[in-house]
């Protein structure tokens, strides 16, 4: 990755003087953009479709027609990647000299590596499926023995101890989140393609799945859960003239995906931003003391950048360990089928 | 004076989101202290139950890590917003 960077700071420095910008080149790594750059060659980048639908019906282009500010010219509407301002790095469609944001649905670097990740997770588990189909009830071995234990370890251990009996109902969503997540969340760690886009690290895709899990939750809840709800079993002072219990309740119904997002992304870019962040250090500690001290950062830096990505292995599998976990907390509480009252 | 004025405005940003993060690493850090130190008294206690006890002690410091990120969330943002 400091190989990377170090071509980075090459173009970068033949611009602006040998100043590093720690702020643009963390936000770089972390975003999203129309190509996936080569590795060790950051500033050269494989172009990848520009799927737009503008004023006059859809666009399809290669970005490599709009990189550094050009313009584009297809057929009557003229596409351009604005260099600042509101649409900064966005493709925008110039109407009557104004900027007007189409409907982008391009094929950028996220959307690639998702598809990725969904091509790496379905081949998994597949292979899992080809063994049983092929060998009946032998144990498998290598690779594909390694995923059934962890498969293992999710249903018996998460999905079969909390939820009982609608196990078998939920256990398909529950795990492909989890595998998904982990998935995503190892892919960001490889710093070269096909990993290296940082997928958990944006809040639209864990808004995404936290909403799943909204939405699975509510509509299987069962009667008795809505009925607990809107009228729950308190005294009648929290609920008639001011629904006090109802309103805290139902705020409370949203909360539980926030938290979800928020935590899976919080702690996902934190651990990026801190590698990033901790690399920076080598140039910005070079360009201030000269090669000497940034020599000796080279060495704390590089030991605890390494330090910090092992740690983001296992909080990659924790993160999508609780992830599905309260999922699958969230579930079982929407499947409650109500007590008996003793008198 | 209105430049002076911008610039002292930037660096109370800067130090109330240092502020704010360290409050909420302290906050972090204390939390799941209590966890692990009650994790491992009632391992010593039982020791066959330690792998249940694992797997509770880090669920629930997941939880606390996340609501510290809030906080971390928040001051990201007076920062660079």
């Amino acid at each position: 990755m400091a190989l990377g960077y170090s071509d980075q700071m090459h173009h970068s420095a033949t611009e602006t003087q040998t100043k590093v910008d720690p702020k643009e080149i963390i936000f770089e790594h972390l975003g999203d953009a129309y190509g996936w750059e080569l590795p060790f060659a950051h500033h050269r980048r494989i172009p990848l479709p520009v799927i737009v639908y503008g004023t006059d019906g859809f666009h399809v282009f290669s970005s490599s027609r709009v990189t550094d500010g050009e313009q584009f010219q297809d057929g009557n509407a003229t596409f351009v990647i604005p260099a600042e301002g509101d649409y900064k790095g966005k493709v925008v469609e110039i109407v009557d000299g104004q900027q007007v944001k189409p409907y982008d649905i391009s094929i950028t670097k996220n959307v690639l590596a998702l598809f990725i990740t969904i091509a790496i997770v379905v081949m998994c588990s597949m292979s899992l499926v080809k063994w049983y189909k092929k060998n009946g009830n032998k144990a498998p071995r290598g690779f594909t023995g390694a995923f059934e234990s962890l498969v293992v370890f999710i249903y018996d251990g998460v999905i079969k101890a909390t939820l009982k009996q609608d196990a078998r109902r939920f256990a398909p969503y529950l795990l492909t989140i989890f595998f998904f997540i982990f998935m995503m969340n190892l892919l960001g760690l490889i710093v070269i393609f096909p990993g290296g886009a940082n997928l958990t690290g944006n809040i639209a895709v864990t808004m995404t799945l936290a909403i799943m899990t909204f939405l699975v939750t509510n509509i299987f809840g069962t009667k008795h859960y809505w009925k607990d709800i809107f009228w729950p079993d308190v005294p009648m002072w929290l609920k008639c003239p001011l629904p006090i219990m109802p309103m805290i309740e139902l705020f409370g119904i949203f909360t539980k995906p926030a938290a979800l997002t928020i935590r899976l992304f919080a702690n996902m870019m934190g651990g990026h931003m801190i590698v990033i962040v901790l690399t920076l250090l080598i140039f910005i500690f070079a360009g201030v003391g000269g090669m000497v001290v940034g020599g000796a950062t080279v060495v704390v830096s590089v030991a605890f950048s390494i330090f910090m990505l092992l740690i983001d292995v296992l909080v990659s599998f924790i993160q999508a360990y609780v992830f599905t976990m309260l999922s699958t907390i969230f579930i079982s509480l929407a499947q409650e089928h109500g007590h008996e009252v003793t008198e | 004076m209105l430049s002076m004025i911008l610039v002292a405005v930037e660096a109370l940003l800067g130090l109330g989101a240092s502020f704010g993060a360290a409050l909420a690493v302290i906050g972090a850090g204390l939390g799941i202290g209590k966890i692990g130190s009650s994790a491992m008294e009632a391992i010593a206690r039982q020791p066959e139950a330690a792998g249940d006890i694992r797997s509770n002690m880090i669920v629930i410091a997941a939880l606390i890590e996340g609501v510290a990120l809030f906080a971390v969330i928040v001051c990201v943002l007076a920062l660079f917003v």
